[in-house]
């Protein structure tokens, strides 16, 4: 493999795993608390079409807001539904998902009608840090990539300390494991939850408009296409721990730019194999994963 | 929660009461969000309702041949349910039974209908089960969740089905990603003059009565409710072995998915193509939990919900409004049901 080769390969790698890693990050935190949410595909669609509604008159800086805020919209009906009213998580979150599909998927052709948004969206231009980039082989990589892809790196760690330096991040652990020992120790487990929840559904925002304004340059229905379910794997995988996700968000992006690398070497093998690659790759990375670390025990269940 | 008992209770005027005002109110969000987006709603609600009801052959051709499959997926999520596991991937399953239908389907010219049609089921059923087997085994020798990794094969089967009808399946002038049509002997039959509703729809209630029979007057379905009441007391005090149950209970829901696929291409698409369901993986779970997760409340949610996804059509074509925002009607379903506690009665 030639290094041109190999640069364009791990930059897509990063390019793709930045959505990954940044829901997967918060949804980190959300399961840390207890809470799964499989409702975070809606948050991003959420996320990705506020910033894109928002980005066509503002700029793409503001669409980053804007999709955190959105994000933020379908983490809110999430955790009422779930701590507020207790509703089974798994059913809650799938259907935070499907109403979120079919209210961007409305709102999407209220805006823009059925000729879609098009190339309307102003994207964010992949900016080369001075120095790091010309590292040989992995600066293009890493350090030519659009400004999302800079704050997940500041976010990675940024949520490691929230969650393993902080009096919040003990609460919410706690929560996680113990929801009943935490409450009788003073914690106040629902609010700690909420938070987390909210936390999660923000950076699911932020990872639809990474989607959106970084990767595919425009918004469509249903265009996050299962990865917000792919990132809830990731954090098993990543066993809960931002580091960790970080690793298993790029892996996945490799196994997703393997198809154009495979592509450019006139690979014979059909493209569906590559399509289905980081979901078989998902599903044998949990079987080996979940055998060898523990989720919070308290995961999925109401306090 | 039901009580544990091998009685036979039939839905009362009050559990289908509860279902349909959980359903209006479904309804009821999607025309406020219709309001708010600025959307006319009347339009809307016209198309809706004439899609659906507007003429005997609205209402048999597409309304009950929509309900079909989601009575069958609605059975087979219950099926999993009530063991204590979700299956989030029917849609997956649904998939794979139908190129599995499909591949029978084109291979059986002049078998007649009698082998046919039940090889062609079976097949589907097959093909279900075993794309669920790995969610399975991963589950009880791995403790992976079954949510994750049946909603991970979803992508998979869509994979598999764009493979097919660009490679193997692939019509003979190989132009279209579709298949050649089934044979028709394959082909399950209309059963009322006039009108394309196939015998599917009459497999889905027996299925429903099968199911509702297992559920309320076996011991094996007794053990499977026991199982998903809580796993713990079933294996201690009931000496019953929960995992067989539980992956039984599985791979039962894998194949009736996948029988599901295998009666959309039987019985009305007689060939594959992409994307063949339109979610009906999905909206399954929500007529799976507005039917209480009984049988036969089962059937009636999966009537309304067939019955909204046949005005989704006519609303999208003849009001503009994207057949995706039926989507809000199934969360709010989905939502109202789980947060009043009402899973089970």
């Amino acid at each position: 493999m030639s290094a041109d080769l190999f640069t364009a390969f791990a930059a897509a790698s990063v390019r793709v795993a930045t959505p990954l890693a940044l829901a997967a990050t918060g949804e980190t935190i959300a399961e840390r608390g207890g809470v799964i949410n499989l409702g975070i595909e809606g948050a991003m669609l959420s996320g990705a079409l506020a910033s894109a509604v928002v980005a066509v008159s503002a700029g793409p800086e503001w669409g980053i807001v804007a999709g955190v805020a959105g994000g933020i919209v379908a983490g809110a009906v999430f955790a009422a539904a779930v701590v507020g009213a207790r509703a089974d998580q798994i059913i809650a979150g799938t259907a935070i998902t499907l109403g979120f599909t079919g209210i961007t998927g409305l709102l999407a052709r209220r805006v823009w009608g059925t000729a879609g948004a098009g190339l309307s969206v102003p994207t964010l231009a992949p900016v080369a840090v001075p120095g790091l980039a010309v590292i040989p082989w992995i600066g293009p990589a890493f350090f030519n990539q659009s400004l999302l892809t800079y704050l997940c790196y500041l976010l990675i760690p940024a949520a490691a300390w929230l969650l393993f330096r902080t009096r919040f991040g003990l609460e919410l652990r706690a929560s996680g494991e113990s929801p009943v020992s935490a409450a009788a120790v003073g914690v106040r487990v629902a609010r700690v939850r909420v938070a987390g929840v909210l936390i999660g559904g923000a950076a699911a925002g932020l990872a639809g408009a990474s989607l959106v304004l970084a990767q595919v340059g425009t918004f469509t229905e249903r265009m996050t296409a299962g990865r917000g379910f792919i990132a809830i794997a990731i954090v098993v995988l990543g066993r809960w721990n931002p580091f960790g996700v970080a690793a298993a968000a790029l892996l996945f992006g490799a196994a997703t730019a393997l198809q154009f690398l495979l592509q450019a070497t006139g690979s014979t093998v059909p493209y569906q194999f590559f399509l289905a690659l980081p979901y078989l790759l998902a599903l044998a990375v949990l079987g080996v994963a979940v055998g060898r670390s523990r989720g919070p025990a308290a995961l999925g269940r109401p306090h | 929660m039901t009580a544990l008992a091998l009685d036979a209770h039939l839905p009362t005027a009050r559990s289908i009461g509860r279902t349909a005002g959980a359903f209006v109110l479904g309804l009821s969000l999607l025309v406020v969000f219709l309001l708010a987006a600025g959307f006319n709603v009347t339009e809307a609600l016209a198309a809706l309702w004439n899609g659906a009801f507007g003429s005997w052959y609205a209402f048999t051709s597409v309304t009950l041949v929509h309900a079909t499959p989601l009575i069958l997926l609605g059975l087979a999520f219950t099926l999993g349910s009530r063991a204590g596991a979700f299956n989030i991937g029917m849609e997956g399953q649904f998939a794979v039974g139908a190129v599995a239908a499909t591949w029978l389907g084109l291979e059986l010219t002049g078998v007649p209908a009698i082998l046919a049609l039940p090889a062609v089921m079976a097949a589907g059923a097959l093909a279900g089960a075993l794309w669920i087997a790995a969610p399975v085994v991963l589950r009880v020798r791995f403790g992976v969740t079954e949510v994750i990794s049946t909603l991970l094969l979803n992508f998979v089967a869509d994979a598999v089905v764009s493979y097919a009808v660009t490679g193997p399946l692939q019509e003979p002038s190989r132009v279209y990603p579709e298949s050649a049509p089934i044979a028709a002997s394959a082909r399950l039959p209309h059963i009322l003059p006039g009108s394309r509703l196939h015998l599917g729809f009459v497999l889905a209630l027996v299925i429903a009565g099968l199911l509702w029979i297992l559920l309320r007057k076996t011991t094996g379905g007794f053990k499977l409710r026991a199982v998903g009441a809580g796993p713990v007391a079933a294996r201690v005090t009931g000496k019953i072995a929960t995992v067989t149950v539980l992956a039984t209970a599985l791979l039962g829901s894998g194949a009736l998915a996948g029988l599901g696929g295998a009666m959309e291409v039987s019985g009305v698409s007689y060939a594959l193509y992409q994307n063949l369901s339109p979610g009906y993986g999905f909206t399954a779970i929500a007529v799976a939990l507005l039917g209480a997760e009984e049988p036969l409340l089962v059937v009636l949610a999966g009537l309304l919900f067939g019955a909204l996804d046949a005005g989704a059509g006519v609303m999208q074509r003849d009001a503009g409004i994207p057949a995706v925002a039926v989507q809000v009607v199934e969360a709010v379903v989905l939502l109202t049901v789980v947060v009043s506690g009402r899973k089970r009665e």
